[in-house]
């Protein structure tokens, strides 16, 4: 084995699918149990309580629509930046991926917004069970949200010197994972009233 | 740590022949990896290992002053009782069965030089440091260590004025997290691993059962752990926060949490099983020379453990108030799944059958981990079944049901697998006889530990409880003695421990060499040097077969290496 060679074993691929698109997926397979499980006890508390509906009447279902078509929108161009990528376009590729993490950013300041008014009104974390299980959801989407942004700004960086263009397609699978969480914390914790 | 997190999202184009000290410190080998899991786990063991030694001193002999630890006092008990469990699962079990032997395994086992992510590999391993470095430091906080006991139910665990471990609460919580998060990290680079490196010719039944059950488990964690994560995130936000999604009176359910709990620590039951049946799989085909019998029936049964395994988890609240009718459905799952586990130790008697077998120490404990296993699972019938349960719950039966499963996954298991592939992890042979002193000595206490506390816990006796002087019913001569004879074959078990740390160090360095293939086995990681230089093979392995072709008639030697053309 020689020095500055990366080992064999990355450079396999016995099950027909590269060895980082395999391993996103079991990413995004262990992350949707942690939200399964999350938003399976919200929805089996708010079943057995009625009061979480007269809390979620509270939500304001404006901003979240706002922020859906944000967050979905900034998902075309993670795709358009892996068809870019596809061609060998590192430059095109970055271009838009860093429009998408423009998408992140707007998403996260609205939201900071929307919860500056929500916690002005009083409906605080510990306001009540509605209002912890609407932070610490939407609380852990967003960090998702930072972490996406964060790793496609350096994706990016690489990208646009030509280098690692196979990750622009891992970061827009993750990408639209987190599109997929908020599609169904949207209904649930504003339209269900 | 800054450097991995600096380095991790670069791909690996460092790749070092150096073996300077930061080869040690921060490695990428595999191998490296898997002997840090190793020795660590095998650290935390000590100190599992001696936090029951402390608490059942006290149990034995109520007040005493122990040797090396001084009097145990109430808030100390609960505390030794909570670590001893968590640190044997968490930070023994895990870390030994999967992570150490997944990460030396996998790779040599299936024809390739390292893991898919090496870098993720350490980054696992330094989360998981990290993770020790919490728990220890639990310990020491004001207040002591968590005493909430290792499941961490609320209100015990949310509530600092019932746990009276505030900061312990919240310490081990964080601990318990970062642990989850290296064997998340490890768990998906072991699937991909073995999914995308295979070596050339290693079709899918070609694999030794070994990986596949690391593979399976890890899986089984990936699948698991999530709700509890979630779970996790809720109850450190009702610790430290002051939500009150576990509290009742402002409409939280702390039942709630057990559900979550037990929907990963049931399938976390199987994810540490798995590994055993597949390292003691491993070394009885060895020691029978014999072909695996129905090696395909393993892997099937296996899967269908996995999944039956997420239906079972309510079995633990049966007298948590749950539904009645809930518990019947959970009585029938529970009683299900024993059948796939019994017909594996059945499938490895048949293994056995008709077989060339020499007592190896490897073999002896292999043996063992059948036998006492199934001491266990037959236990496991009575809890089960939720009309029995209903007088079992929370007594010493459950307890010593649950180590009768236990100690031969984390400690058997582990001893038949360390005693094998020493020679390929060091390159020397340990000692036989010490080997087998060691067997015994740790064997026979076991036995007489555990089988008092079957006694104990149908007379009655509840768990978690410091001192049963106040319990008159409990406080019996009888029952006394019982828990005395427990305590001392506990502290002669301990003992007999350090006969294997003499014959673990000496044979690293001075025991006798081992060669390539001292076992005369069949698969991959036999047919390189002893240990394995970096990049595990000179030249890298073809598979022509599968992985336990032993006895093959009409050729010279009775085993067929996997790498060796027709």
């Amino acid at each position: 084995m020689t020095a500055h060679a990366k080992p064999l074993a990355t450079t396999r691929s016995v099950a027909g699918m590269p060895t980082p698109r395999l391993a996103i997926w079991w990413v995004i397979s262990s992350e949707i149990v942690i939200f399964g499980g999350l938003l399976t006890a919200y929805i089996l508390y708010r079943l057995a309580h009625d009061a979480y509906s007269a809390d979620s009447a509270h939500t304001n279902q404006y901003i979240g629509g706002f922020n859906t078509l944000v967050l979905l929108t900034s998902s075309l161009s993670a795709v358009l930046a892996h068809k870019a990528a596809e061609h060998g376009d590192g430059k095109q590729a970055a271009k838009l991926l860093l429009l998408t993490c423009l998408g992140g950013l707007v998403f996260l300041a609205v939201k900071s917004v929307e919860w500056s008014i929500e916690i002005s009104h009083g409906y605080t974390l510990t306001a009540s069970p509605f209002w912890s299980f609407y932070y610490t959801a939407a609380g852990i989407h967003a960090s998702h949200v930072v972490a996406g942004v964060i790793i496609m700004a350096i994706v990016a960086r690489d990208a646009a010197r030509g280098r690692e263009l196979h990750r622009v397609e891992i970061i827009g699978l993750y990408w639209h994972f987190v599109d997929v969480v908020w599609i169904f914390l949207f209904p649930l914790l504003y339209i269900a009233k | 740590m800054a450097q991995s997190a600096q380095t991790v999202p670069h791909g690996g184009h460092e790749h070092h022949e150096s073996h300077g000290l930061s080869y040690y410190l921060f490695p990428l080998d595999h191998k490296i990896i898997g002997m840090q899991y190793l020795f660590t786990g095998m650290f935390m063991a000590l100190i599992g290992g001696f936090f029951a030694y402390a608490f059942r001193m006290q149990l034995a002999f109520p007040g005493m002053s122990v040797p090396f630890f001084g009097v145990v006092s109430a808030g100390e008990y609960n505390s030794l009782v909570t670590n001893h469990g968590s640190i044997m699962i968490f930070w023994v079990a895990m870390p030994v069965l999967i992570a150490a032997f997944g990460n030396f395994l996998i790779p040599l086992m299936i024809g390739c030089d390292d893991m898919v992510f090496p870098k993720v590999n350490r980054l696992s391993y330094q989360i998981f440091l990290l993770s020790v470095i919490v728990l220890i430091t639990s310990f020491f906080v004001p207040g002591g260590g968590f005493g909430g006991a290792w499941t961490a139910y609320p209100p015990l665990s949310a509530n600092a004025q019932y746990s009276l471990t505030p900061l312990g609460s919240t310490l081990w919580l964080t601990a318990v997290a970062l642990e989850f998060v290296a064997f998340l990290l490890g768990g998906i680079n072991f699937v991909t691993t073995v999914m995308n490196s295979r070596a050339p010719g290693m079709k899918l039944y070609d694999i030794p059962i070994v990986v596949w059950m690391i593979v399976i488990a890890s899986i089984l964690f990936t699948a698991s752990v999530g709700p509890l994560i979630a779970g996790a995130v809720m109850l450190f936000m009702d610790q430290v926060v002051g939500t009150q999604f576990y509290d009742p009176a402002a409409g939280g359910d702390p039942v709630l949490w057990q559900h979550l709990f037990w929907f990963f620590g049931h399938p976390e039951v199987y994810v540490v099983l798995l590994p055993a049946m597949g390292i003691t799989a491993d070394v009885m085909v060895t020691f029978a020379r014999k072909k695996l019998f129905a090696y395909r029936t393993v892997l099937y049964t296996a899967v269908g453990t996995g999944v039956l395994s997420f239906t079972v988890w309510a079995h633990h609240q049966f007298i948590a108030g749950i539904d009645p009718r809930m518990a019947n459905v959970f009585t029938i799952t529970t009683l299900l799944i024993s059948i796939p586990i019994a017909e594996m130790c059945f499938v490895y008697i048949a293994t056995l059958y008709g077989g060339s077998i020499t007592f190896k120490t490897p073999m002896l404990w292999a043996l063992a981990f059948v036998a006492e296993f199934l001491i266990g699972g037959v236990t496991g019938i009575f809890l089960g079944a939720s009309g029995a349960d209903i007088y079992f719950h929370d007594t010493y039966f459950v307890l010593a049901h649950f180590h009768y499963t236990f100690f031969p996954i984390a400690i058997i298991a582990v001893y038949a697998g360390l005693t094998y592939w020493f020679p390929k992890m060091f390159g020397r042979m340990m000692n036989d006889t010490l080997g087998k002193i060691h067997f015994w000595g740790t064997i026979i206490p076991f036995n007489m530990i555990f089988l008092p506390l079957f006694l104990l816990g149908a007379w009655g006796q509840h768990r978690r409880i410091y001192s049963y002087q106040n319990f008159p019913e409990l406080a019996g001569d009888t029952m006394q003695n019982l828990r005395i004879l427990a305590t001392l074959s506990l502290v002669t078990m301990l003992l007999f421990q350090l006969v294997f740390l003499y014959n673990f160090f000496r044979s690293m360095f001075k025991g006798e060499k081992a060669g390539k293939n001292p076992w005369r086995a069949t698969t991959l990681e036999w047919t390189t040097e002893s240990p394995p230089g970096h990049g595990n093979w000179k030249e890298m392995p073809t598979v022509y077969r599968g992985p336990y072709e032993y006895g093959t008639p009409g050729r010279d030697q009775d085993f067929w290496p996997q790498n060796e053309p027709s």
